[in-house]
């Protein structure tokens, strides 16, 4: 029997704490004000490769916005590299560390900046398409569910292990498509997280 | 160090789909989840936060001009791995009510004053033997809207990051003998009484400070154990 300790939710009002930037606009007392530890901006001066803007909506069973929530991605640079010790490849003094933290505006929407990862070693040797680890938390989630981002302008994806795994005909679930391009033609992907209903975002039991 | 993940672990997790919870009903996946292998994006994870945290982040008692009202308390413990090794060098980040029982969040809207020296959020990183503290004052019990009378029992939220992603924990430290533990869904959503005493701290007489704050030790154990050479086989 494991002794890990239980994961509870994250409730209403985390944002002072963890995403104080993104909830700015609603600091009435200079309560929120406080740096972030971390940031919906992942770029880095050091790091190379394409930068690229993400954008989605989480939204309920009922299809309504979830204005509530924290989205957490997790990524590798540009040369498929995670800025982790267990990554043997890592760059230990890399300025680019793959981690970000956006919260959801009233409309439900959260957003990243941040560079196209590369493709990334997996099961058997075989390589992952380039792909973002992403990790939802909010009120009424007693515990954070996980899903994966892939990029529709991918060719790999055809290829990817654990695409693979999924049911076709939820896979799209998973790709984000090709948004508008953002200043300086930064290329802007969308990708929309249905926590429950009709199209129900993939979540990985990991 | 190697460290895997076993699945069953999560067994004392609360379910997704909890209904005296009602907010789940709505925000809970209704379709299975796909179950894949650990790949090198799930068993690394950020090594975050070392350039972030400021002398007094981790004491919520010294963030304004006076000190906050209410009971001050010494929250400290270790973080653990599932071997309890200790984790050390993680962040770790708290959000709480003040005494009062009440969030400087915007949306809280509990009639109850707020403090204009209390914002109620904390972090720090764990020191090389997994250890953390912080210092604040204890926050009060606040009704909520989940069923008539709803309370929900003292707690501070934490957010935990360990070796891995899949180490992340969010989740809350509850008091000991709090009397509305048995009306509250969210703390009863972990169906193992043992596993339910893993979220509350304990009283900590010795580490007490005589005239000045009572104290609390609360152990948070994350997911990861070493690897067996079985474990090692199957990948």
């Amino acid at each position: 029997m494991s002794e890990i300790t239980p994961s509870q939710t994250v409730g209403p009002f985390f944002a002072y704490g963890l995403t104080p930037k993104g909830r700015c606009e609603w600091d009435p007392n200079g309560q929120y004000s406080w740096k972030e530890t971390v940031s919906d901006n992942l770029v880095t001066p050091d790091a190379s490769g394409q930068r690229i803007h993400i954008e989605g909506c989480v939204t309920d069973g009922d299809g309504k916005p979830i204005n509530d929530a924290m989205i957490e991605i997790w990524q590798a640079d540009a040369q498929g590299r995670y800025a982790s010790p267990r990554d043997s490849r890592a760059l230990p003094n890399a300025a680019f560390k793959g981690f970000g933290r956006s919260t959801t505006d009233k409309n439900g929407i959260y957003s990243f900046d941040t560079i196209r990862p590369g493709s990334v070693p997996g099961p058997h040797g075989k390589p992952q398409a380039p792909h973002i680890v992403v990790c939802i938390y909010s009120r009424g989630m007693l515990r954070q569910v996980y899903t994966r981002l892939y990029f529709a302008d991918e060719a790999a994806n055809a290829s990817d292990p654990i695409l693979a795994i999924v049911p076709a005909d939820r896979r799209g679930t998973l790709i984000a498509g090709k948004g508008k391009d953002g200043p300086n033609g930064t290329p802007a992907y969308r990708f929309d997280i249905r926590v429950q209903g009709d199209n129900e975002t993939v979540f990985f039991d990991i | 160090m190697s460290l895997v993940y076993p699945k069953e672990s999560l067994s004392v997790f609360p379910k997704h789909l909890t209904p005296g919870y009602r907010s789940t009903a709505k925000r809970s996946p209704s379709k299975p989840l796909i179950v894949m292998p650990h790949t090198l994006s799930e068993l690394t994870g950020p090594f975050y936060g070392h350039d972030v945290i400021q002398e007094n982040d981790n004491d919520l008692t010294r963030q304004h001009k006076s000190e906050p009202l209410g009971e001050r308390i010494i929250v400290h413990g270790q973080v653990l791995d599932e071997d309890k090794r200790p984790v050390p060098d993680v962040l770790v980040e708290i959000w709480q009510a003040n005494a009062c029982g009440r969030y400087v969040h915007i949306v809280d809207q509990h009639p109850a004053p707020l403090d204009p020296n209390f914002t109620g959020a904390g972090r720090t990183m764990t020191d090389r033997n997994g250890y953390y503290k912080f210092i604040t004052v204890k926050p009060g019990a606040y009704p909520w809207g989940n069923h008539h009378n709803a309370w929900r029992p003292n707690h501070i939220h934490f957010s935990v990051f360990g070796h891995s992603f899949l180490s992340r924990l969010v989740t809350q430290m509850y008091f000991p003998g709090d009397y509305l533990f048995p009306f509250d869904p969210i703390f009863n959503s972990v169906t193992d009484e043992k596993a339910r005493a893993r979220m509350v701290a304990t009283f900590d007489l010795e580490n007490t400070i005589p005239e000045w704050a009572l104290c609390f030790r609360w152990d948070i154990v994350l997911r990861g154990r070493e690897a067996t050479p079985l474990d090692n086989d199957e990948h």
